[in-house]
């Protein structure tokens, strides 16, 4: 999902480099209001996994292999804060070291995969957990419904960072948005599957083997619930100004000018590219995929509970162990 | 040649070419000889490795040739989706030849000037240090991995793969806190 340079315009560049400048310096705010002097280090090392952890091939089928995203893995593991931060210094040091990006399109890089895939996906974890969790919550976590919740929060992740994906290359008129929109969502859509599958089985993995260093991220967030409010905003925001525009099925602005004063016929006398109602035969797969989409949510939901339910007990992982005073 | 350059520079002088490349006609033109020329001369003058270059450029074509396709249903699409192509691989291109030139704590020198923020600045650094130091010890983990298990079963295979991220999961955080009492000990503040 990395979007390579010039193909993005100015315009659409400028306003997702200040949604992502937005959203890290929230992030970096809170960051440095909650997590002490010990976590530094903490977040430079957890950038170095995620980073080593998107190099670890999964195969897929017939030979091919895919890789984690790791955004929500890194927002389940870490909070969303220190989630976006990580993802952000991961996605500038590709961009600058291994050229995977551009670097005029880092902005919107940024907001799709440290911002939109991270608080997207932070926020149906949460919603689900909290629908799903069992017994009282300050002592330990119901591994099945963080399971579920990872899982299924993964793949709205993946998909929604598409979304955002699709309205900026049709934004910028790269491509229009009936092709842009069901093609990055559907190939995301099957993506998002391993994306949750694999989000699961670590979040289960590390709950079996250290529940107490995923319970940290999670107590953390109780007293700083209000600071989240700022990112469902700007994802709100972003997705207004990226999607808003295309998902409105009214004929935008100057089509209808041109209707009103006549000038549609005339229009259309002239010469015709190949290609030039390309979006009538196109609207439906718009809807299709909108459809496909909604379906897919629903299906990916109950997946990622019989996941959860086959492989995770519906058991509390143990208690936290009292931090040594005189740990810094 | 290119360690007498300051950082300040490549890192400037990369953005500047990029911004002039994104600036070109959308269509073939000849004005695209001239970034071109400039990126091939400074790949000579460098003596950037032709197989390091071919490498990474074949990792970001997948993404270019993907969105290039889709642009490819706008009507008169062709001539468009050449140039973004073009523009795309030169200023890839660009960035490769700043990260063949610069190291990258070189580049936390012009970022620290710039008034980074000091936490970005020393995730980036750490990230920069650890990441040859974990990659190394995922794949001994894989290897030990794979000699103790043998399956052909494919969701086996992604439940080893899962667990040996959880894994490199909780050894950096362990790792991170013996950081933290190491760069203590040698006078660091926060």
């Amino acid at each position: 999902m990395h979007l390579p340079d010039c193909f993005l315009d100015g315009k659409t560049a400028a306003l997702s480099a200040g949604a992502a400048a937005t959203g890290l310096s929230m992030a970096l705010r809170r960051v440095r209001a909650s997590l002490g002097p010990r976590q530094t280090p903490r977040l430079g090392l957890a950038a170095a996994f995620v980073f080593v952890a998107q190099m670890l091939n999964f195969p897929v089928l017939g030979g091919t292999s895919g890789h984690l995203i790791g955004g929500v893995m890194a927002a389940v593991l870490l909070g969303p804060s220190a989630a976006i931060l990580v993802m952000t210094c991961v996605l500038i040091v590709q961009c600058l070291m291994f050229a995977d990006g551009g670097l005029l399109a880092l902005g919107a890089n940024l907001f799709n995969m440290a911002i939109v895939n991270v608080c997207g996906g932070w926020f149906t974890f949460r919603f689900v957990k909290a629908i799903f969790c069992r017994g009282p919550r300050s002592d330990g976590i119901d591994q099945r419904a963080a399971v579920f919740a990872a899982a299924f929060a993964a793949w709205v992740g993946t998909v929604l960072a598409a979304i955002s994906c699709a309205g900026q290359l049709a934004l910028s008129k790269t491509a229009p948005w009936s092709v842009t929109f069901p093609a990055m969502v559907n190939v995301h859509m099957l993506i998002g599957i391993g994306e949750g599958l694999a989000t699961g089985l670590i979040v289960l993995a590390v709950l079996r083997t250290r529940p107490e260093l995923i319970i940290t991220a999670d107590v953390a967030q109780p007293a700083a619930a209000l600071g989240t409010i700022g990112y469902g905003l700007l994802l709100c925001f972003g997705l207004a100004a990226f999607v808003a525009p295309f998902a409105c099925p009214w004929s935008d602005g100057l089509d209808s000018v041109a209707k009103a004063l006549g000038f549609f016929h005339t229009e259309q006398s002239g010469f015709q590219p190949p290609l030039a109602n390309y979006h009538l035969p196109w609207t439906s797969a718009t809807m299709a995929t909108a459809v496909a989409a909604l379906i897919g949510t629903a299906v990916a939901f109950v997946a990622a509970y019989g996941l959860a339910r086959a492989l995770a007990p519906r058991l509390l992982a143990m208690k936290p162990a009292p931090r040594n005073p005189r740990d810094i | 040649m290119a360690k007498h350059l300051s950082p300040r520079i490549k890192l400037l002088g990369a953005v500047a070419l990029i911004i002039s490349i994104a600036l070109l006609p959308r269509h073939l033109d000849s004005l695209y000889l001239v970034p071109g020329l400039l990126l091939l001369s400074l790949w000579l003058l460098f003596r950037m490795s032709f197989r390091y270059a071919l490498r990474r450029l074949i990792v970001v074509e997948f993404f270019i040739i993907g969105i290039g396709l889709l642009s490819l249903f706008t009507p008169s699409a062709a001539p468009i989706f050449l140039a973004a192509f073009v523009k795309s691989n030169l200023c890839a291109l660009t960035l490769l030849l700043l990260a063949w030139t610069t190291p990258f704590h070189e580049i936390l020198l012009v970022l620290r000037d710039l008034r980074i923020p000091a936490v970005m600045l020393t995730t980036l650094a750490l990230l920069c240090r650890y990441l040859p130091v974990l990659a190394d010890e995922s794949k001994r983990m894989q290897r030990a991995r794979a000699s103790r298990t043998f399956s052909r079963r494919r969701f086996g295979a992604w439940r080893n793969i899962a667990t040996t991220i959880a894994q490199l999961f909780v050894r950096s955080s362990d790792r991170a806190d013996r950081i933290f009492l190491a760069m203590c000990a040698r006078g660091w503040k926060a």
